[in-house]
């Protein structure tokens, strides 16, 4: 059976929804700190809701509502989300509160909403969708469990049209706690030259991606999605690499452009380093967490970032690590790991 | 894709015992494990009744070996996925490959919850220590790594069926050939935030819950873990040890009516109920016993109630809310109460509804209220209902 993508819509810190614009006005950020840029949602959600809605929660529904108005789909046959740390700003309003007022005279909303199938239950209860209905949260494999799930259920033959997402948001307390965590850099750095100065830590980021999964080809469909794999711990992650493309009958000579999830820490980038000198030695390669920032479910943006890479016809300037621009890749290997724990290889390739 | 998925092993851990043997005692005694809160302070203390598993985390860490500052949840997954691990006893489980899917609804909160304290004093403090394994997926990778289980793993979280699609999914993984083994389940402590979280809603019983009661005024907290071992035909047909049954029926559906109230009809969970029917090929005359969600709150019995009769009338099966003995568990109760499922088709059981004393008006449900053995349980229903209308509803048959 194939896979195709049929529509993507994407939020992030850079002008990539409802636009046709192809990083053609890319967004320069000073700090460790990238924050996803806001739509007008009442195009998207009813005016009503969106006031009661957390940043989360209207960047998921807003960006699968016109994922589904792209793939001309009303009605989804099954909704899965992928978020590692879910509502985190309800799920803080709710501490703050209940320590602050010492347990008195709590308001239920903050607490309702910061449950982490928040999101899919909203998307559900806006389409009036009673089809399955499910929320993945682990770590740096969130968004790739999702899509493992949606991949088995068109297998099964459950569903035609799937919708499936990475959300994931970066509120205050995050920031700070992930900032003394020594995930970010230490001063204000430009994400457009994230990679040229070697220092440790990243810049944090945020972002919901969707996708409408099928099995139904049509010229429409933006791109096929070969296959999914994720590794924790690998020992030995260029053999993981190999076998996978293996699996799939393929060779690294086929893949056009490999996308990595560099993020501009030192630590972090010594695994993308040693691979470019190997494997990927000849391989163009593409990077883009200096456009979302890094975050658990980042990998949802590479995926949509190939899936129109590869529908234009044309990898944009500001992604390319190596190789050149006028190539027109027909098969994308995006290649994630998240703190070295959670890698994660997607196979995508035109229809 | 068709094979079936087996029940190998089982684990759990809740307010009425530390493993499968203090649970049918527990049953058996029909003595129930709510008591006053004793794991942290709370403003809510000697109001409202929870089922705290009868360990405090001294205890738990000695028997589990992980480090004094593990979160509870992790610590209480562990003990149930190991039991539910040595009970399989799979020869050559290293040759296999074998995953840990783990569900829970609010990961390392409990100790977030004290780094907050400090934190919102000053963002400079909070002892970093005990926010590092705030995520979900932290519990579970915590628990793999003891259990030795790196080929594949990850979290799910829906609310209260968080667990339940969690043994879904892993079936899931089974017949579509991903793995051939998987522990799959959940869990959750008691923590502040989620009490005081269900106390803003006003669904906590003041009093010991009433599952399907007509005077029924809420639910009480629990906490614990269940898991089960999910196995392939292949494996199934290698062990020596028998099996305990078979995962036959498996569905998940949205009730798409409200954040946090179920539909009046309980749209979600008669779509679940009936979804899982036909993927195990039973009519609903088939099923001897359902495991009910009946969290005792007025909406959910309700709903769920409504439900059972369009499913199953003119003949409702027996049917029980171990919720009357553990509490509420949360992300632990879809897996705790597979466990209870399954051990009914073993034990030929019916566990009680303890405190029932009144149908609900209109449906005239009657739960079992009394310890029954020697029943003839072939087919045993267990639901998971959530917030976010996340319904579940699984279906284990005798082999």
């Amino acid at each position: 059976m194939k896979i195709y993508i049929r529509s993507s819509s994407c939020i992030s810190p850079q002008n990539t929804f409802g636009t046709e614009n192809f990083f053609d006005d890319i967004v320069e950020y000073n700090g460790t700190r990238l924050k996803a840029i806001e739509p007008e949602y009442k195009e998207f959600i009813d005016p009503k809701l969106i006031r009661r809605m957390s940043h989360i929660i209207k960047i998921g529904v807003a960006a699968a509502k016109d994922c589904l108005n792209k793939g001309n789909t009303e009605m989804p046959g099954a909704i899965i989300t992928g978020t590692a740390l879910g509502c985190l700003e309800d799920t803080v309003s709710f501490l703050t509160h209940m320590v602050e007022q010492d347990e008195e005279l709590l308001s239920p909303t903050a607490f309702i909403q910061s449950t982490h199938n928040t999101v899919a239950a909203q998307i559900a209860l806006m389409l009036k969708c009673h089809e399955y209905n499910n929320t993945f949260v682990h770590k740096g494999i969130s968004f790739e469990s999702a899509l493992l799930d949606a991949i088995m259920l068109l297998k099964e033959n459950v569903a035609n049209n799937i919708l499936v997402g990475g959300t994931d948001e970066l509120v205050d307390a995050s920031y700070t706690v992930l900032t003394r965590l020594g995930l970010y850099k230490r001063w204000p750095v430009s994400n457009l030259s994230l990679f040229s100065t070697e220092s440790k830590g990243t810049i944090g980021g945020e972002g919901a991606v969707f996708f409408l999964l099928t099995d139904k080809s049509s010229d429409d469909n933006l791109a096929e999605l070969n296959a999914i794999k994720t590794f924790y711990k690998p020992k030995d992650i260029k053999a993981s690499i190999i076998s996978f493309l293996e699996e799939n009958s393929i060779k690294i000579e086929d893949i056009d452009l490999v996308i990595n999830g560099r993020n501009g820490d030192t630590r972090n980038d010594e695994v993308y380093k040693k691979l470019g000198l190997s494997i990927f030695e000849d391989s163009a390669l593409a990077n883009y967490k200096h456009l979302c920032g890094e975050y658990p479910t980042s990998s949802s943006f590479a995926l949509w970032l190939a899936a129109n890479i590869i529908k234009k016809g044309a990898v944009p300037d500001v992604v390319i690590e190596k190789g050149n621009n006028h190539l027109i890749p027909k098969k994308i290997l995006v290649y994630n790991h998240y703190l070295n724990k959670y890698h994660s290889l997607m196979l995508v390739s035109a229809i | 894709m068709s094979s079936s998925v087996y029940v190998a092993g089982i684990g759990v851990i809740s307010a009425i015992g530390n493993n499968v043997p203090q649970h049918l005692a527990s049953f058996e005694r029909e003595e129930a494990g709510m008591c006053d809160i004793s794991l942290f302070d709370t403003t809510h203390s000697k109001k409202l009744p929870v089922a705290e598993v009868k360990l405090d985390n001294k205890q738990l860490t000695a028997i589990t070996g992980l480090p004094d500052d593990t979160s509870r949840t992790a610590l209480l997954s562990l003990i149930a996925a190991k039991e539910a691990l040595t009970d399989a006893a799979i020869p050559g489980f290293d040759t296999l490959r074998s995953g840990f899917v783990s569900a829970n609804s609010v990961g390392g909160m409990d100790k977030s919850e004290a780094f907050f304290v400090d934190f919102l004093a000053n963002n400079n403090k909070g002892k970093l220590r005990n926010i590092y394994d705030h995520e979900c997926g932290s519990m579970t990778e915590i628990v793999a790594d003891q259990l030795g289980i790196s080929d594949y793993m990850t979290t799910i979280s829906t609310a209260c069926s968080s667990s339940a699609n969690a043994i879904f999914y892993a079936a899931r993984l089974i017949k579509n050939d991903v793995l051939d083994v998987v522990i799959a389940g959940g869990a959750d402590a008691l923590t502040k935030f989620t009490l005081n979280g269900f106390n803003t809603l006003m669904i906590l019983d003041k009093e010991l819950c009433r599952p399907f009661d007509e005077h029924r005024a809420g639910l009480n907290l629990g906490e614990g873990a269940g898991y089960l071992v999910l196995v392939s035909e292949k494996v199934a047909n290698k062990l020596s040890k028998g099996l305990y049954c078979r995962l036959s029926g498996c569905h998940n559906n949205n009730d798409a009516y409200h954040q946090t109230a179920s539909s009046p009809d309980g749209t979600g969970s008669y779509l679940a109920m009936k979804g899982a029917l036909e993927k195990s090929g039973l009519v609903p005359s088939e099923i001897d016993y359902i495991n009910l969600h009946g969290t005792g709150t007025p909406n959910n019995d309700s709903a769920e109630g409504t439900a059972i009769k369009r499913l199953f009338d003119p003949k409702c099966p027996p049917m029980s809310s171990t919720k009357s003995f553990t509490g509420h568990t949360l992300g632990a109760s879809g897996g705790i109460e597979a466990v209870l499922s399954v051990m009914a088709i073993k034990h030929k059981i019916i566990y009680p509804n303890l405190r029932f004393e009144t149908p609900m008006n209109d449906l005239g449900l009657v739960p079992e209220t009394k310890f029954l053995k020697n029943q003839n349980i072939d087919h045993v229903m267990s639901n998971s209902f959530g917030f976010g209308g996340n319904c579940t509803s699984l279906i284990f048959s005798r082999i």
